[in-house]
């Protein structure tokens, strides 16, 4: 008669087998991991390495120039954080109002169906129809022109979609607890979002932002589209700054104004027929590399110091 | 957080409000277009914003001849860099917006045909033999070398070529194949000179083309090769002696900047076009292009003076221009 339990020996043997593929599974991980932290680690290594020579005050302070030796990113990196700030300034708003509309207020019918399969393709759409759309709407349309406001809009409406799914994804991991507990003692719909919703939710907000920040700061074809320009060797108007005789800018003036950005500033000395610019594309695409890097940096911190404060 | 950034928002639609009360004071001058010219107009804009002091702002954007044009003749902008002339086409657009312009050649340009260092076999190439390689016939079946001359090597043959939509590849196709635009498919594209100058400088059984300036700043990696001129059957090498001496051609061209004639009523695009004139010939050595003589800049001036609008190629892209043809054809407008 064989006996009701398996010896234990086969038990061990099994014990055994599950435990090497949990480490192989690991070990696999590990190795996937590393690959891509090399890839990174080498991008950014090999830039920081062969555009050294041009790290220096005044790459930061210089404006472009025909000659390498001379040739600073000043007007590139102004016009990308006035860009980005923009860019962030339009897209939170919008993108916060319609993930929280979706979550919490819209009624499930087949409307809403179709505007969240339309706001998941949104995020495909390849960044140069925005660029396209953009061109016939702001540019011509509204009027706005060739402007700081046009970009920071045409990047917005492009990180749209990221911005509103993790919006709807961070207000739907909220408990449903905490509505009913607003709702028990009197509060609106309005009033629960207000004070418990939107707060709660924004650490994920906070994240789907620089993700789409991140992607929205290398762009260059739609901001191309839009007429950014290459060769720009003044900054956009302080507010209230003297601009010729007896008059000042005004606060919004540089909104308006014509501007570059980083990566078209890369584009353009990877293309220059001297070598010598080769220097200082590798040097501004580390500093483009350090400005995405510092910006997860924030987020990150940022992320940390909100949900410190969410007592559940 | 969500008070904060309801504020901002409020803020920036008052800012936006606020924008259509206030036009740009600013002295600004704008051009755009051609890449190939861009390194010309970048120099003069440099030096002229130092002389200026920077109390005029230039600003110069690299859409390309046909993308510079399209702004051009929408109004948008004082001056268009061209690599070729204007198109019948645009010629339309321009007078159907009230744009007028004077037309002003700048330079010269030389397409050189560069093969690897490495590769000795190469000492010349005719129009013929450069047909026979980019022709759209040829794609798929002419891939050897000994297929295009039975001297030759048995050896793969590796093109490198432009992207369609550049003024380089319009004029090359036109000069070779004999229709512009017309080319073989299966080649090595790329938007990017750098590029190609890198892949021909790695393969030794590569050929490409691009501006000679590209090779001028890469002759260490790079050999030209003489092209024969079918008007005197001797192979030239390009270099500023044979493109002033028409001796390289037909792949040598005149660039251009279009200037609107109502923006030369704007005392800061005047003052600019006049500091380019008498500047470009220094700036342009500076920057590897040939420049024109000196009555061709002084021309331009007088153009401007006499107020001479429109083009003197009729809508036309034509080959095989010399500086002595040009001048001629601008002196006679």
């Amino acid at each position: 008669m064989p006996s009701p339990l398996p010896d234990a020996g086969r038990v061990r043997a099994l014990i055994a087998r599950g435990k090497l593929k949990d480490t192989l599974f690991q070990a696999v991980g590990i190795v996937f991991l590393a690959v891509g932290l090399l890839v990174i680690f080498l991008l950014v290594g090999d830039m920081a390495i062969r555009g050294a020579a041009r790290l220096n005050p005044d790459f930061f302070t210089h404006f472009a120039s025909r000659r390498a030796a001379q040739a600073g990113i000043l007007s590139a990196w102004v016009g990308t954080l006035l860009v980005m700030l923009v860019t962030a300034l339009a897209a939170v708003p919008l993108g916060v109002a319609a993930g929280v509309y979706l979550e919490e207020y819209a009624r499930r019918n087949w409307m809403t169906e179709i505007i969240e399969i339309n706001i998941s393709n949104l995020a495909a759409v390849p960044s140069i129809i925005y660029g396209l759309l953009s061109l016939g709407v702001f540019v011509y349309a509204l009027g706005l022109g060739q402007s700081i406001l046009t970009a920071g809009l045409t990047l917005a409406l492009l990180i749209l979609p990221i911005v509103i799914v993790s919006t709807r994804e961070a207000v739907r991991a909220i408990p449903e607890s905490i509505r009913e507990a607003s709702m028990a003692v009197g509060a609106t719909r309005w009033q629960t979002c207000r004070h418990h919703i939107i707060p709660y939710a924004m650490p994920g907000v906070l994240t789907g932002v620089i993700i789409g920040l991140a992607r929205a700061i290398g762009e260059t074809a739609p901001i191309i589209t839009v007429g950014a320009l290459t060769f720009i060797a003044f900054l956009p108007p302080m507010p209230f700054a003297e601009i010729g005789a007896g008059d000042r800018a005004g606060l919004f003036d540089w909104l308006m104004s014509p501007f570059t950005v980083m990566p078209i500033q890369v584009f353009n000395w990877t293309s220059r027929p001297d070598p010598a610019f080769e220097v200082n594309a590798a040097a501004a695409g580390f500093v483009l590399m350090v400005m995405v890097l510092s910006m997860n940096g924030v987020a990150i911190w940022l992320r940390y110091k909100m949900r410190k404060n969410i007592k559940w | 957080m969500f008070k904060c950034s309801k504020r901002v928002s409020v803020l920036m639609v008052a800012g936006v409000a606020l924008l259509g009360a206030r036009a740009a004071a600013a002295q600004v001058v704008s051009i755009d277009g051609s890449s190939t010219v861009y390194p010309i107009t970048e120099a003069v804009a440099e030096e002229f914003q130092k002389a200026k002091n920077n109390a005029i702002k230039v600003t110069v954007g690299i859409s390309g001849t046909g993308g510079g044009f399209k702004k051009f003749c929408r109004d948008e902008i004082d001056i268009a860099d061209a690599s070729r002339p204007i198109t019948a086409k645009e010629m339309e657009d321009c007078n159907a917006a009230g744009v007028r312009y004077v037309e002003m050649p700048v330079a010269f340009d030389a397409l050189t045909v560069v093969v690897n260092p490495k590769n000795d076999f190469l000492k010349q190439i005719a129009i013929a033999d450069l047909k026979v390689m980019w022709e759209p016939e040829s794609q798929g079946k002419v891939v050897r070398w000994n297929q295009v001359n039975p001297a030759w090597p048995d050896a793969p043959l590796k093109l490198f070529g432009p992207g369609a939509d550049s003024g380089t590849f319009e004029y090359f196709t036109e000069v070779t194949v004999g229709k512009a635009k017309s080319s073989r498919g299966d080649y090595t594209p790329s938007a990017d000179p750098n590029i190609q100058v890198q892949g021909v400088s790695r393969d030794v059984d590569a050929i490409g083309y691009f501006g000679y300036a590209y090779y001028a700043e890469n002759q260490a990696i790079l050999k030209a090769v003489p092209v024969v001129n079918p008007k005197t059957g001797a192979a030239v090498l390009p270099s500023e002696k044979s493109v002033l001496d028409a001796s390289y051609q037909p792949l040598s061209r005149p660039i251009f900047i279009y200037v609107k004639a109502k923006s030369l009523d704007k005392p800061e695009v005047r003052e600019f076009v006049e500091f380019y004139m008498k500047n470009a010939a220094g700036l342009i050595k500076e920057v590897k292009y040939v420049p024109l003589p000196a009555s061709a800049y002084t021309g331009n001036l007088e153009h401007v003076a006499a107020k001479k609008y429109g083009t003197v190629f009729g809508g036309k892209n034509e080959i095989g221009i010399t500086i002595e043809d040009l001048m001629k054809r601008e002196a006679k407008q």
